[in-house]
Order: C-alpha cells, then structure tokens, then sequence
C-alpha cells in the first residue's frame, strides 16, 4: 500500500466533487473490503474519498410504503432495523448470516453491494486473474475453483460475488441509487451486478465517480413472506458455497407474487428469472417449485470441481419454497 | 468435589491393573523413577468430576467440576499436584498485559516484511530494488545478493537469502526493512524479482516414481513382522480401504513473529517459540556466536501446535536485518504467508488392510502411508505409526512411502503421524465392525494386545478398554441402534461415532534450579516454555509438592534462554521433561535444607538439577497414553453441512497434574481434531506450487458456532514407570482419532464411507446424491 | 475542489483512547489496531490476520465492536476508542468478563483473549439493545432484548477464533456474566 490522500466530504455532492477533482479515487465507507484489499496490493489508490460519516445512515419509509435503506447505514443496524425485520425478513437473515458481529458493525449498505470476489486468484498478486489484471488469464479455471461459478461465468472470469445481503436485494427487487457527475439514477440491483464476459474487471454497472446513496426496497415485497439461507463450509464466518433467497406470496394456492435469486454461483446475484416466470400463477406445489428450479438451474454449466453446488442450490431453493408456501387447505 | 468412588462404586479404574506383571519381572527400584521420592501417592484422587452427557449437547452447560470448588484453596502442603490451579499468568492474559514477541518496546525497533517467490522452483536471475528504497521510510532491502552470510545449520529451511535458488512458492527471496510496518509492507511490494522458472512437480500420488522408503528416524519407515501378505490373503474377513488426509495448517493465533537487536557482539531475540533453548542454540551457529552471546526470550507464546517447535525464518531473518541495518528489527509473518514458510501437516493417502476371523480377532494389519515432503528438508509424517501399538496383529506390515515434491517444506503438527494415522486406522476398524456386525467398541476390546504390537514390550499401562467402556456409559452407546441411518430429524440424519485415541509418552532430558529464600519462599528456574499449556502453573504444582512447601510460596521463570537449558515444549513432553528437572531440583533442595539449620544465608541456597541419561533413557515398557473419543453429528440432507452435537472424550494418560488446565488442553485437542474432520482442508494449486487455502478466511478453522459442548474427563492411572509426577502427555492425544469418531458417526448417520477428509458440503451431498 | 499537488499522506487525528485524548499525526495507511500497538503502545489487541478474520484485534470504537486491523485510523478523528486496556475502568479491579474468564480458564495461550472479551462486551450490549443473530428465531418480535442462551452466544461471538479450542469455556464465562 503506497501513501494516499485522504478527503472527508460532508455531503453527496461535495463527495462526487472530489473525485472529479482526483479521478481514480476510490470511495471508501466501512473499509472492511477496501483496506483488506489495499493490504493485499490488488487496490492502490491515490485519493480515498471517505464516504463513512455521509448523512446517509438512515433507514425512511416513503409515503408509498416503500423504504429507502442510506448507503451508509451499517449491516448490523439494518440488519435489526425493526421495518426491515418485519417486512423484509429475507433482507434481516442474509445480513445475519454474513461475517461476523464486528464486520457488520462497520459494513455499509453501499459497500456490500460494491464488495469485490473472493476468488484467491483475484487476491494473490503473483497468479494471474483477468479481473485484478485484465489480459493475464484466469487461474482457477485450470487450478482450484470448487467455489467458483457455475451459472454466467466466461473463459475470462468463473469468480462468484460474495455477497450474502445482495441476494436478499435481488429478491425483493430492490433498487440501487447512485448519484454521480451526471445526476442521480437507479438500477435493479438483479442488473446492478454483471456478468464478467470479456469484461470481468468490471463488477458492476457503477460509473467511475457514481456514488450509491441508498437502496430502496420497494412497497410491493412489504411484508410477503420471504427467508434466506445459505450452506457453507464452517457453520458461521464462512462465506457462501450457495445461497438462496426467496420472497413468495401464494393465495389461493396459487403463485402470486414471487422472488428468487441464488448467491455463490455465480459473478452476481443470481435473479432466477426462468423460475420465477414459470411459478407466477402457477400451483405452489412441491413438483412446480422442482420444476421451476429445475429450468433455472439446468443452465448451469459446472466446472470440473463444483458440479455440486448445482444439487446444493438446488435443495436450498426447495426447502425454502417449500418452508414459506402455505399447507395445502384441506378437504 | 464430587468424587470417584461414589461415581465409580468402587475402586478407581485404572488402579492395580495389569502393569503389576512388568514391575515384578524387572524390578521396581531401577525402573520407578520415583523410587525414593517421597511423593504423596494418597493424593492421587484429586480428580475433578464431571456430569455425564446428555442426549443432546443443546443447552447444556458442561460442568467443570474443578470450578465448583474454591480456585484459590488455602496453603496446605503436599497437595499441589492434581488440584486446579489457576494459571499464574492468566491476569495478564485477560487485561492484554502479556507481551508476545512482537510487542516489545524496544527503543529504535524497525520492521521487516519478507518478498515470498512468486515460482515454484527456479532461481533468482535479479532483484530490482531501487523501487522499493526509494519509499519514505525503508532502509534496506535484504537480498540473496547481499544479506548476511549464514554458519551452518542442519535446518535448511532456516538458511534464508542464501543463494539464488527457489525450492517452492513463497520461500523468502527479498527482505524489506523500513521504519515502519507500513513502508515495509510497501517495500516489500515494490520490490521486482526475475525468475528463471523450472518445471515444477507438486502433485502427491502413491505411484510417484521418486516415492522412497524411509530409513530409521525417530521411527522405523517400515515394519514388518511374520507375514502379513499371506495373512491377510488367508483371513476369513479381509477389509481393503483408503484414507486421504489432506494438508492441514498449524495456524496458531500469533503469527510467527521475532523481535532482534544486537549489541555489538551480542543477540537478543524476542520470538514466539516452543523452545527457546534450541533458538538460542541455531542462531549461535547460523551467527557464529558463543551461545552465552545469544539470549532468546520466548515468556508468552500465542499457540504453536508444532509449528514454533523450532526456529522458523522469521528469528534468523529478523537478526539478519538487525545485523544489517543496526537497528532493532521485528519479523511479524503475515497470516498469508504462513503456509508456505512455517511447516504444514503433510498430506497422507493411506491403504489398510485388515483380516479378522469372523469373530471379530485381527490376524493381519497392513497400514501403508504414501505423503510428501520438500526438496528442502526431509520431513516424515509418520501416520502408520499407530498400527504398530494400537491392536493384537500376529501378522504386521506398517510402512511409509515419501515423495519429494517441490512443496513448501511440511513440519510438526499437533499429533504428527497419529492424528492421520489413527483417523484411518479407526475409521477402518470401524467399517470393520459393520461388516462383521460387531460393536466396535467390542471389536476393539477384543483386539486388546499383551503386548505393544511393533515392539514386544509390555505396556507400561494401558486403559483403553477401561476408557471406551466408561466414555461409552457416559455417552449412552447402549442406546444406540447400530442401523446406519437408523435415526432421522426431519431433513437431519443423526449419527454417532467411536474411535480411540493413543499417544507416546516422551521424555527429555531437563536441566532446572530450584532455590530456597530466606523469606521462606522458593523460586524454580527452567527454560521450560508456556504455549497456552499452563507450564509455569504445573511447574510450581510439581515444585510445591516436592518441597512440600505451600503453592504460593513458590515462583517459576521460565521462557528465557539464560535460564537452565530445557527441552522444548512439542511432542507432549513438556510438562514430564521439564517437571522430572524441577522435581528432582526440589527433592534435592529439600534434603539440602534438612541437613542447613538456622537461617539461610542472603543469596539462599540453590540446587541444581539435570535429568540427562535418565530422562532420555530407553524403557523396557512400551508408554502409550490411551483414550476413547465419542461424537455425535447431524447430517443434514438439504445442504450436506455435517455439524458436531456433542463429543465427549475419556482418556488415561497417567496423573493429571492440573485438573482445570488439562481439560482446556484435551478439549482444545478435540476441537483441533473436529476442524480436522469437518472443516479444515488445504489444496495444492498444482499449477502454481501453493496452497489456495491461504488465509483465515478460506481455511476454515472451527468457530465458536461449530463447537457443541465438548467434554473430556480422565480415569486415574497409577503408572509407576513414567517419571516423579507419574504423568503422561496430554497436549494431543485430543485430537488423535477425534477426526475418526466424527467420521465414523458420518457414516453411522449416512450409511456412506467417505474417506476424504475434510467432510464438507460438497463431498457429503454428492455422496448423498444417488440416494435422495 | 481541484487539485495540483499530490494530496499530503498524512493527517492530524484525535482519538479519545481509554478515556485518554491522543492526538496525532497519522500516516493514512496506519489502521487503528497498528496505532494502539505501535503508537500508543497498547498491545493488548492482538494482530492474528490482519484482515479482519479472526476478530484478535477487537476493541470498541464509540461502543461498537468492531476489527482494528481493517479501521484506517484517519476516518476514526474523533472517536472514542476502548480497549482491553481500558475495560476495566479506572480502578485496579478488572471487568467482570475478565474475571469470568480467569476463573473459568476460557484461554489457553492468550492472544485471542483481549480480542475474545471486547467481542463479549460489544456482543452483550448488541443484544440488550435488541439486534437479532443468525440463530436468532425470526418470529421473535423486533425491537426487544435477545436473551443469550448458549447457541446465541456462539453464533454472535464467531467472528472471535481460538485456535486452542477454548470455546466451551469462553461460551461458559460469558453465561457467568450476562446468566
């Protein structure tokens, strides 16, 4: 890590100011990504905008019923925010089931969605990783990558995202808002997140300078039944092997309002858009949530050591389809 | 406290058992080291009790009996030994008062961050450094160019920045040094290294051409006795099976880390170390120095588990770059590097073959070990040991195969050779067992040997029958329907597992001082060194008794080199090696002050002992601690995640010295030994000659979430053929066969044998697979 | 605000560390665990990573539990820092965890220890104030205190590794304490 520069805004717009005056900065809020990077050598920049003490460390509910969570509102705040546990108790549990206690203490909402791969190959300098440094091959394709993708990946990056709270967010078809140069603007967060392409330097959809604000968890999702749960290899502190989050109403038996997204399989939330277009206003039965599932995952395209993460996504998707469905009425 | 003969309704266990046939054929004064010691043997029964398990480990508070009594019991004299004493630096420990090596003040300290090679084998064809100088703040960057040039060692991994070659990834190739961490870690990064690459070879497997058969180390490589081929081809049952244990790292919580100035001729080191009296003794050779010249200081050590039990590069790189640039240096390794340059379990493919006439008694053992080591340094992990000592086998093959690799140079960890070894071992007589439908802890008793099976010898004692039938009533194994996937909990299978454990007693030679004040107290010097063990705390027990002197008139030092040379604290010798020096010290200072009367003079009266040639002398008994491990797991079928719910572990490893410090250390043994199973493993990046699992967060050592509640107890043994205290090492046979009893419950909850450990989510569900 | 020059790497920072103001000049790269073991020279936190995954280095930073090792001290101008140091007040008497721990032997070697009883600390204030866990039933109604049974405290204190295995004890001190 070299020395740096170091500017505390104290608003939005003098946030996106400074980096216009220091392009290339990078924003920084909780750190708890950023500086573990900027340790390991694969983040160097010049300037750090800090972000972390913006007036953005609100959660508001909007005359619509919907809620805006701020960008620097911290994981465990959120996490126990009494609005977010009551209604969106998907979004409560995959915060929870993420890092640990004092991680959450310092995570923001803006930074989980900006947390970069874990893939070791993207973390060691001295291997090759076309999203550190674009061009110089991918190291896990040919050498460990039982956590790696097995849906969206490409010949230039198999790296999955880490997080476990943009999972809920895809779910519950939450939105992302940024505010850069040009304005402020917001984009689903199941699009927020890319899929690495010939690009896998590129996470996301964020422009250079974009700041995100906050997120807004729409009125709709308010209140539909919804959990998490994710499987991994240590039974806390582990990141996800997979992970799913499922937000379902069912009324009269049938599909009404349905979100599904898979976390750890891929280079970002993974919105299952094929399932979740074959339940709406299907029968919420065991055998249409297989078949659902089934036509989501039977895109996936595992790699020589992870082939088990698709069975895995699998029985998770069901288990919790299943756990939030309502027992048929009986006769 | 809650005591013995109401829960045993009888006599001890483990009292006037079968050692009384050896002591009579060979005499007890030549063989009892503690023939004329006036050790009070009354005492013995100062066992704290513990409540047995329930069902469930949910919710229930394992009970330490050593607590309900008072932690501070009034000065009496000759009842030290046994009692649960408080550590004596456990208050400097809880208020972050207790310095490690890298913590110390010393005025004008810089630091130093090592450059890992970025290649698997290779040479070092430049070192660009004008980088990395040209940082505010660096000083120096050590080269193989330029550093300092090293006297001899036998430790080749110790001769760093030698020479140009590169014998795996991450061996040190450049040392940054600069005013602080921050610019050393910079300058550490800046620096630009030129390989020439050479084609490298890591990849383990068992037809490796190189493969060799070890000679004689600590151990044979291979025995045989009669003939186990023909054996085992003519057993009524024969069971052929393997076992994959993979890399495992040490990972103590403090990173290896040295802290070393010189004065003129002169080196002091601070350094986190399991034995300070060999550090001191390297550097003088390396340096070239008089040892009295070296002083190590090693006073609180933050975990080692084998991988501090001798000096690693941090100590000789740090005194390097003090030699080099005159300043203080302090070498922290950061966690990453870690796996690369302080030792590693090496990985183990393990082939077992059994034959048993069909009621259940062995006629053939064949426990063939294929692992690696470096081309740095010959290390063997020595896994089939515990086929040699564990069961009758008239018929014995037991053997090592070694492969160099251009790996990062394996070491000591904790249980090196048991741990693997006994998790094949008993996971195979568990599947033994089930196929002669016997109950494994029968099928183990049954195979109790007379004698130790490798050597001949007569066991100096030997409870592991006794351990596995009072763990099992503890536990509740006569409930247990033996129907693999018999018990179900919605989605969870529930499973519960056996497996013994074992582990050798070793003894060093010690030397120690013991001295009389004239205040009245007494003050005991050994180079003894305190890794979390409670050594200074057991040592004073130990001192306190043999003087018979109250515990709180008597202070221990140790953990520095100007103190009387001792032996380091690994192989679970410490407490016997070190406690045989203070023992003998102290009897004798107790005969020396019968014979002083009146005051003692100003500086007191010193003794001094040294255990040389006794200590270290052969026995003619085989000295096994032995123990019964006990776990029970859920399974769960939605995800494969395989998680503990409770263990418990009974062990008999001679007289428990300290009964609250040695249930933290068995317990913290049984945790090693879970991580072992469920969730430890490290991956060989074949195409770049590292491990992928470099960091706390992707090797997975056990959290607080993954450990149920735990138990372990002991039953007293009186072996009179160990050392004064008549105690046996207890720092690992916690986890030795822990890994086994996990999988074996694996397998009782699944109906599956895997045989790769660790057992993790993407191993158990597609195991599960096929029959969902 | 534009910009010619490199920006200055270093900036002048007070903390309040244990009750005692500090101020001083800080490179930006110095995180707050370096500045109390290097400056301020309180090693009682603990350096077992250095990136934030084993929860050695915890201390409380304006209440909160949170890793030193990842906290650049820069962005803490202003805080108030706690350490274990500083846990048990001003007098000579130690913090009841601290005294729960010694007395139930929930260590072994030490040095995750300080970072063990400030993770305590910050966890049981974290539950009075009503923050779920992982394990936490999400039927429980929100807003209210989260008794700490065994499984809580285990869940909520696994961002604390030991490598000794002193968890059962570490869980059996905390249930002292908050029982």
């Amino acid at each position: 890590m070299k020395g740096f520069g170091y500017l505390r805004p104290t608003g939005v717009e003098e946030a996106v100011e400074a980096y216009a005056a220091h392009p290339g900065a990078h924003y920084l809020a909780g750190g708890t990504n950023l500086v573990d990077l900027m340790k390991l050598g694969v983040e160097s920049p010049g300037v750090l905008i800090d972000v972390g003490r913006l007036p953005l460390d609100w959660v508001e509910e909007l005359p619509d019923g919907a809620l805006r969570v701020g960008a620097t509102v911290r994981n465990s705040d959120l996490a126990a925010h009494p609005l977010v546990r009551d209604r969106y108790p998907v979004l409560s549990q995959a915060l929870l089931a993420g890092a640990s206690g004092q991680l959450r203490n310092a995570a923001t909402t803006g930074g989980n969605l900006l947390q970069r791969t874990r893939c070791p190959y993207f973390q060691d300098l001295g291997k090759p990783c076309n999203k550190r440094q674009p061009g110089s091959g991918c190291g896990a394709r040919d050498g460990v990558h039982r956590d790696h993708a097995v849906l969206g990946h490409s010949p230039h990056c198999i790296a999955t995202h880490p997080s476990d709270m943009a999972v809920a967010l895809a779910a519950l078809d939450a939105r992302v808002e940024l505010y850069g140069a040009e304005g402020g603007r917001s984009i689903p967060v199941a699009d927020f997140h890319r899929l690495p392409g010939v690009r896998p330097e590129r996470d996301s959809e964020i422009r250079p300078g974009e700041l995100i604000t906050g997120v807004l968890l729409p009125a709709a999702r308010a209140g539909v039944p919804s959990a998490y749960r994710k499987a991994r290899d240590r039974a806390s502190y582990a990141f996800a092997l997979a992970s799913v989050a499922v937000v379902l109403r069912v009324a009269d038996g049938v599909v009404d309002q349905v979100g599904l997204a898979f976390g750890g399989l891929a280079h970002r939330p993974w919105r299952a858009h094929h399932a979740e277009t074959a339940l709406l206003g299907a029968a919420a039965t065991p055998a249409a949530f297989e078949g659902a599932v089934a036509l989501e995952l039977d895109r996936a395209e595992p790699l020589r050591d992870n082939a088990y993460k698709v069975p895995l996504a699998r029985n998770l998707a069901l288990d919790v389809l299943n756990r939030l469905a309502p027992a048929p009425a009986t006769a | 406290m809650a005591n013995d003969p109401l829960e045993h309704g009888g006599p001890l266990p483990g009292t006037g058992l079968p050692h009384d046939d050896p002591v009579a054929a060979t005499g007890p004064a030549r063989d009892d080291p503690r023939a004329g010691t006036a050790l009070p043997h009354e005492d013995l029964v100062t066992r704290a009790a513990s409540a047995a398990p329930g069902e469930s480990g949910e919710g229930r508070r394992p009970r330490t009996g050593a607590l309900e009594q008072d932690p501070h019991p009034a000065p009496r004299t000759g009842t030290a030994l046994g009692a649960p004493a408080v550590r004596r630096e456990g208050r400097e420990k809880v208020t972050g008062n207790a310095r490690y090596a890298a913590e110390y003040p010393v005025p004008g300290r810089v630091h130093a961050w090592p450059v890992p090679a970025a290649v698997a084998r290779g040479r070092v064809t430049g070192v660009d450094t004008s980088a990395a100088l040209a940082l505010p703040g660096v000083l120096a960057v050590l080269t193989p160019g330029d550093a300092p040039r090293l006297g001899g060692t036998d430790d080749a991994t110790l001769a760093v920045l030698q020479n140009r070659h590169v014998p795996h990834r991450g061996w040190c190739v450049a040392l940054a040094v600069a005013e602080t961490l921050e610019a050393a870690r910079a300058a550490a990064r800046a620096v630009r290294v030129d390989y020439a690459t050479e084609h490298h070879d890591v990849v383990l497997r068992p037809d490796h051409p190189d493969a060799y058969e070890p000679g004689k180390g600590a151990q044979p490589g291979r025995l045989e006795h009669g003939d186990p081929y023909g054996a085992y081809a003519a057993a009524d049952v024969r069971l052929d099976t393997e076992y994959r244990v993979p890399p495992l790292h040490n990972h103590p919580m403090e990173p290896h880390a040295s802290t070393a100035h010189w004065d003129g001729d002169r080196l002091t080191v601070y350094t986190s170390s399991q034995g300070s009296t060999t550090v001191q003794s390297v550097l003088a050779g390396l340096f070239d120095l008089p040892e009295e010249h070296v002083t190590v200081v090693a006073e609180h050590v933050g975990g080692g588990f084998g991988s501090k039990g001798t000096p690693r590069p941090d100590v000789v790189l740090a005194a390097m770059a003090a030699r080099h640039t005159g300043r203080p240096v302090t070498v922290a390794y950061p966690r990453r590097y870690m796996p690369t340059a302080v030792g590693h379990r090496a990985p183990t493919l393990h082939r077992l073959r059994l034959g048993a006439t069909t009621d259940g008694h062995l006629t053939a053992v064949l426990h063939e070990v294929t692992t690696h080591t470096s081309h740095v340094r010959k290390y063997v992990e020595h896994a089939a040991v515990p086929s040699r000592v564990m069961y009758t086998a008239p018929h014995l093959l037991s053997s090592h195969r070694v492969v160099p690799l251009d790996v990062p140079s394996p070491s000591w960890m904790r249980a090196p050779g048991e741990a693997p070894g006994m998790y094949a071992l008993e996971s195979a007589v568990d599947e033994l067992a089930g196929a002669l439908g016997v109950d494994p802890i029968e099928l183990r008793i049954r195979n109790e040997p007379e004698r130790e099976p490798g050597s001949g010898k007569p066991f100096s004692s030997r409870h592991l029958a006794e351990c596995l039938r009072e763990s099992a009533r503890r536990f509740g194994w006569d409930r247990r329907d033996p129907r693999p996937r018999s018990r179900t909990e919605g989605p969870l299978l529930i499973g519960t597992g056996v497996a013994a454990a074992t582990y050798p007693v070793l003894i060093r030679p010690s030397t120690a001082t013991a001295q009389a004040l004239p205040d009245g107290t007494f003050l005991i010097r050994v180079n003894a060194a305190d890794i979390g063990t409670g050594a200074r705390t057991v040592l004073a027990q130990v001192a306190a008794d043999a003087l018979g002197a109250p515990l709180d008139r008597v202070r221990t030092e140790v953990g520095r080199s100007d103190l009387p040379p001792a032996s380091l604290a690994g192989d679970s010798s410490g407490t016997a090696s070190w406690g045989w020096a203070v023992h003998e010290a102290c009897a004798a200072l107790t005969a020396r002050l019968a014979e002083h009367p009146g005051p003692l003079p100003a500086e007191g009266l010193l003794v001094r002992s040294d255990t040389a040639g006794r200590a270290d002398a052969d026995s003619p008994y085989a000295r096994h601690a032995f123990g019964a491990h006990f776990a029970e797991v859920a399974v769960d079928t939605v995800t494969g995640e395989v998680r503990a719910r409770r263990m418990l572990g009974v062990y008999a490893a001679g007289r428990i010295l300290n009964a609250r410090t040695a249930r933290s250390q068995f317990v913290g043994g049984m945790i090693m030994g879970l991580g072992m199973a469920l969730t430890e493993g490290s991956t060989m990046d074949a195409p770049f000659g590292d491990f992928t699992e470099a960091d706390l967060a992707s090797y997975h050592v056990p959290a607080h979430a993954d450990v149920p509640g735990i138990e372990a107890d002991w039953i007293e043994e009186d072996d009179p053929h160990l050392n004064p205290m008549g105690s046996k090492g207890i720092g690992e046979i916690g986890i030795v066969g822990t890994a086994a009893a996990l999988g074996n419950a694996v397998h009782h909850a699944t109906g599956i044998r895997f045989r790769t450990l660790p057992l993790t989510p993407d191993r158990i569900l597609t195991g599960l697979l096929p029959q969902r | 605000m534009t910009c010619e020059k490199p920006l200055d790497p270093h900036s002048e920072i007070t903390l309040r560390v244990n009750g005692n103001p500090h101020t001083l000049l800080v490179d930006h790269r110095r995180v707050l665990l370096d500045l109390l073991r290097e400056d301020l020279g309180l090693t009682g936190s603990k350096k077992g990573c250095d990136h934030g995954q084993c929860g050695a280095c915890t201390v409380l930073v304006d209440g909160r539990r949170v890793n030193g090792c990842l906290l650049l001290a820069v962005t803490l101008d202003g805080s108030e820092v706690t350490t274990i140091e500083g846990l048990g007040g001003d007098g000579e008497e130690p913090h009841p965890l601290q005294r729960a721990f010694l007395e139930r032997d929930a260590f072994q070697c030490g040095y995750c220890t300080p970072g063990q009883i400030c993770s305590a600390v910050g966890m049981i204030a974290e539950a009075a104030a009503g923050h779920p866990s992982h394990v936490t039933d999400p039927a429980e109604p929100s807003g209210r205190p989260v008794p700490l049974d065994g499984a809580e405290i285990r869940e909520r204190l696994s961002g604390n590794l030991c490598r000794c295995g002193a968890y059962p004890r570490i869980v059996e001190a905390v249930e002292e304490v908050t029982g």
